[in-house]
C-alpha cells in the first residue's frame, strides 16, 4: 500500500490505494452515518433479547416479549372465533329444518362445514365427497338413512353401526349365503335389473318377495328407517356386476361410521351437516 | 493537515441558502404550490358513487381491498394497472432525465419540495443567509432559543399536517379528521402520523441535502440516464474564466461574487463542474443572471446547456436550439414506449367488462350419477358486482342440449349479488340418462349471464363431462 497523498487536482487526500494508476479520494462519510451503523448493532442486540433468537441445547431463548409464531396463529384463530361467536351461538340454537338457505347463517355453516369435512370426513367419503366402493357418494340424491338436513345431522351425530353410541343408526343384512342356494342367488341377481318393471310371479320375483322385500320393500325401493338401499335406482354402493352382487347377497355388506357427536362440537356437527346437505343432493 | 490525520468521518457542514429571485425560483414556487396543493387537498375531493360506495374521489381502501380514483375502481385482481403505472413512472423518469437531467430531483422530488418549504420557514423566522449564519455561530441566548423553538414548532406542525394528509388517502377524510379532533382515531392512524411527522421534520429540517447525497440511489443512477446531449445546469467556464474584478478587462465574466454558491441548497460550487451533489434546482442560474444583469453583461454564464455544445460554443458558434437536444432518438424512443404503456392501459381500462364472471367446472368428481341414472355436473360460478347497488343476474346454459340448470339453495334461475361484492355459487347441470351428452366424454357448453337490470349479457365457455361410455 502506498502512502496517502494529496491529490493535486482536487486538493483532497487519497486513501493510499493505487490500482494501475487509479487512486481513490478520501471522501469522509458523514458522522451520523457511523452513529446510525452503531445504532443498528445496538438494535440488533436488543432484538435478540426481546425476541426468540439464541439457540440452546433443547430449543432457543424465548425472548423478553414472549413472542412466538405459534402464539400469533393461536391469537389469530382466537380472534376469528371471537368474531364468529355470535354466528356459532345462532347456529347451535337454530332449528335445522327451518334454516334458510339464503341466510348468512347458512353461508357460514356451509363454509365452516367444508373445513370440518376436509379434516374429518374426506378420509372415507373423499375430498370431493364422491365416496368410493362401500362409502356412499354424498353428492347424489340417493340417501340410505335420509337426506333432509335433520336426518343428515342425526347420521353425523350418532353415526352408523358403531358400538360407542347407543342411538347410532343400526341394521344388519343377513348373509344369504347360509340361507339361499347358489342357484337361487343367481336367479335373484338376474331378477334385480328388472325391478322397475318386474314380473312378480317369476322365480326371481317370488325369491325377492320372500327374502328381500321385508327390508328393501315390496317394490325394492328400499327403506330408510332400516338403512336398506333402494335396489331399483342407478346407484350401487358395492357395485352392480354379478360378482359384486353375489358377494353382497351371500356374505352381506354394510358400512360403519363413527358417532361424530362424541368427537366434534355441536356447531361442527351442524355445520358439516349443512355442508353435506348443500352438496347437491340434499332434500 | 497531513493526509494521515484526515478523518474517515466528518460532521455535516451546515448550509444556509440565500433568498434568490428569478425565473426558476418562481417556477419552483409554482411547482411547490401545485404539488403540495394536490397532496394536501386531494383527499378532500368528493365523488358520488351511489349509496353503498365511499364518496371520496381518491381512496386506497386497504381493509376492503379497493382503490378508488374518481370514476375508476380497481380491485385486487386488476393490480396490473398499478404495476403499469409504476412502469410508466419509471420510463417517465428515464425520459425526463435523458432530456433534461435531474429535473425530478430539482423540482418535484418530495425531499426537494419539503426541504424548500422548511428553508422558507427558516428564512422567515431567522432571517436570510447572513442572519442565519450569525445565529448559528452565536452562543445560546434566550433570543436564539426562542427563534429555534419557534422554527422547530412550525416545522413540527408542517410535519403533522404532512403525516395527517397521508392517512386521509386511506380512510374517509372528514370522518378520520373528526376522529382526530375527538381523539377517537384508530391507533394505526396516530402511529402513521407520528412516524411521518418525524420523518418529515428530520429529513426536511435537519438532514436535507444529506438525504440526496448519502441516502438516495437516484444520483448514482443518473449517470447512466444522462449523456452529452442532455440539458443540465452548467457553468460556461470558457466565458467566466479567469475570474476577476468587474473592472478588470482581462478577466472573464465571472466576478467570483459567490452568489451561485450562496443560494445553493446542496452547498456546492457549480463552477467546479458536474458533480453528484447537484440536484439541478437551477437557483444558481437565477442568482448569476441577477448579477450579470446588474453588470450589464449577457445572462447565461450559468445556464441549462448540453455538454456536447461546449466545444462549438467555445469556437464561437451558436448553441443548438433546445428542441434539438430534447428531440433525440433516445428521448423519442422513451416517449414511444411510455405512451404505448399508457395507451395499452387506457385500452385495458375501457374494455373492462361490465359483468365479470368466472365459471369453473368442479372436477372432483367430474360427474355424479343420480338415482335415476341422470348425469350431473357441478360448476362454481363467481360473479362480481362493482356497482354501488345490488344487481340481479340471470344464469342459463345456451343451446338446445338436453341440460337443465339449477342453482344451489334456490329454486330460481337468478341470483342477487350484493353491492361491491363477489358472489360465489354452485350451479348444477343435469342431463337424463338416455341423452347423448350423458354418454359423451365431454361436450362444450356456454354459460350466459344476464344483468336483469339493464339486459347486458356476458358468456363463458366451459365443458360438460359425461360418462365417456360412447
Amino acid at each position: 500500500m502506498d502512502e496517502p497523498r494529496v491529490d493535486e487536482l482536487t486538493g483532497r487526500p487519497t486513501m493510499g490505494h493505487e490500482f494501475d494508476g487509479i487512486e481513490e479520494l478520501n471522501t469522509p462519510m458523514p458522522r451520523w452515518w457511523l452513529w446510525t451503523f452503531y445504532l443498528t448493532i445496538i438494535w440488533g442486540i436488543g432484538y435478540t433479547i426481546a425476541f426468540p433468537a439464541w439457540p440452546t441445547i433443547s430449543g432457543a431463548t424465548a425472548g423478553l416479549l414472549g413472542y412466538s409464531t405459534r402464539g400469533e396463529v393461536s391469537a389469530d384463530i382466537a380472534a376469528h372465533e371471537a368474531a364468529n361467536a355470535a354466528l356459532v351461538t345462532e347456529l347451535n340454537a337454530v332449528d335445522l329444518a327451518a334454516l334458510d338457505a339464503q341466510s348468512d347463517l347458512h353461508r357460514y355453516a356451509v363454509a365452516r362445514g367444508a373445513s370440518v369435512f376436509r379434516a374429518q370426513c374426506s378420509q372415507c367419503h373423499g375430498s370431493g365427497a364422491a365416496g368410493a366402493i362401500g362409502y356412499p357418494n354424498l353428492l347424489d340424491n340417493d340417501w340410505l338413512w335420509g337426506g333432509s338436513l335433520e336426518e343428515i345431522a342425526y347420521s353425523v351425530r350418532h353415526g352408523i353401526r358403531n358400538e360407542t353410541d347407543f342411538d347410532a343408526r343400526y341394521s344388519e343384512m343377513p348373509a344369504f349365503g347360509d340361507i339361499l342356494a347358489r342357484e337361487e342367488i343367481e336367479t335373484l341377481i338376474e331378477f334385480l335389473p328388472t325391478l322397475a318393471d318386474a314380473d312378480w310371479d317369476s322365480a326371481g320375483g317370488v325369491l325377492f318377495t320372500d327374502n328381500c322385500a321385508a327390508c328393501h320393500g315390496d317394490q325394492g325401493l328400499g327403506d330408510r328407517s332400516l338403512g336398506a338401499p333402494n335396489l331399483a335406482d342407478a346407484i350401487w354402493l358395492y357395485g352392480s356386476d354379478d360378482e359384486s352382487l353375489t358377494e353382497t347377497i351371500a356374505n352381506a355388506r354394510f358400512g360403519v361410521m363413527p358417532a361424530w357427536g362424541q368427537r366434534l362440537t355441536e356447531e361442527d356437527v351442524r355445520a358439516v351437516s349443512a355442508y353435506v346437505h348443500a352438496l347437491g343432493g340434499g332434500e | 493537515m497531513t493526509p494521515q490525520t484526515e478523518n474517515l468521518y466528518a460532521a455535516r457542514e451546515p448550509i444556509f441558502p440565500k433568498r434568490v429571485y428569478g425565473t426558476f425560483r418562481n417556477l419552483k414556487w409554482a411547482i411547490m404550490a401545485v404539488t403540495l396543493g394536490i397532496y394536501y387537498l386531494v383527499p378532500w375531493l368528493r365523488w358520488d358513487r351511489g349509496p353503498n360506495l365511499p364518496d371520496q374521489a381518491v381512496l386506497i381502501d386497504l381493509a376492503h381491498r379497493r382503490f378508488y380514483f374518481f370514476w375508476i375502481e380497481i380491485w385486487p385482481h386488476e393490480f396490473y394497472f398499478v404495476a403499469g403505472l409504476l412502469i410508466m413512472a419509471g420510463l417517465g423518469l428515464f425520459l425526463f432525465t435523458s432530456a433534461l437531467g435531474r429535473v425530478w430531483c430539482g423540482y418535484t422530488c418530495p425531499q426537494t419540495v419539503w426541504t424548500d418549504l422548511f428553508i422558507l420557514v427558516e428564512r422567515w423566522i431567522e432571517g436570510d443567509r447572513n442572519a442565519r449564519i450569525r445565529l448559528h455561530r452565536a452562543k445560546w441566548t434566550p433570543r436564539k432559543a426562542t427563534l429555534r423553538i419557534f422554527k422547530w414548532t412550525v416545522w413540527a406542525l408542517i410535519g403533522v399536517v404532512t403525516g395527517g394528509a397521508w392517512v386521509f388517502y386511506f380512510a374517509d377524510a372528514p370522518t378520520l379528521a373528526n376522529q382526530f379532533l375527538t381523539l377517537t382515531a384508530p391507533a394505526v392512524a396516530w402511529i402513521t402520523v407520528a412516524i411521518l411527522t418525524t420523518t418529515t421534520v428530520v429529513l426536511g429540517g435537519f438532514m436535507r441535502e444529506q438525504v440526496c447525497i448519502y441516502m438516495c440511489p437516484w444520483p448514482r443512477i443518473q449517470g447512466a440516464m444522462m449523456d452529452d446531449s442532455t440539458l443540465t445546469v452548467a457553468y460556461r467556464d470558457w466565458r467566466g474564466e479567469p475570474r476577476g474584478k468587474a473592472r478588470d478587462a482581462t478577466a472573464g465574466d465571472c466576478i467570483d461574487c459567490n452568489a451561485c454558491v450562496a443560494v445553493c441548497p446542496m452547498g456546492i460550487d457549480i463552477r467546479d463542474g458536474q458533480q453528484m451533489e447537484c440536484i439541478t434546482c437551477a437557483l444558481c442560474i437565477d442568482a448569476c443572471d441577477d448579477i450579470m444583469g446588474k453588470l450589464g453583461r449577457d445572462r447565461g454564464l450559468i445556464d441549462y446547456l448540453a455538454l456536447s455544445d461546449a466545444p462549438a460554443e467555445q469556437a464561437g458558434e451558436k448553441p443548438r436550439p433546445i428542441w434539438a437536444h430534447i428531440l433525440r432518438p433516445r428521448t423519442i424512443l422513451y416517449s414511444v414506449i411510455w405512451a404505448s404503456f399508457g395507451l395499452a392501459m387506457m385500452y385495458a381500462l375501457f374494455i373492462r367488462p361490465e359483468i365479470e364472471l368466472t365459471v369453473a367446472p368442479i372436477r372432483n368428481p367430474t360427474y355424479v350419477t343420480m338415482s335415476d341414472g341422470a348425469i350431473r355436473n357441478a360448476y362454481e360460478i363467481r360473479l362480481r358486482n362493482k356497482h354501488g347497488e345490488p344487481r340481479q343476474f340471470g344464469i342459463h346454459v345456451s343451446g338446445d342440449l338436453a341440460l337443465r340448470l339449477t342453482l344451489e339453495g334456490t329454486p330460481y334461475a337468478s341470483v342477487v349479488v350484493p353491492p361491491d361484492a363477489t358472489h360465489k355459487l354452485r350451479a348444477y347441470a343435469v342431463t337424463p340418462a338416455d341423452a347423448e351428452i350423458s354418454k359423451a366424454a365431454e361436450t362444450p357448453i356456454r354459460f350466459w349471464i344476464e344483468d336483469q337490470g339493464n339486459g347486458e349479457r356476458a358468456s363463458v365457455d366451459t365443458i360438460f363431462n359425461g360418462t365417456g361410455e360412447q
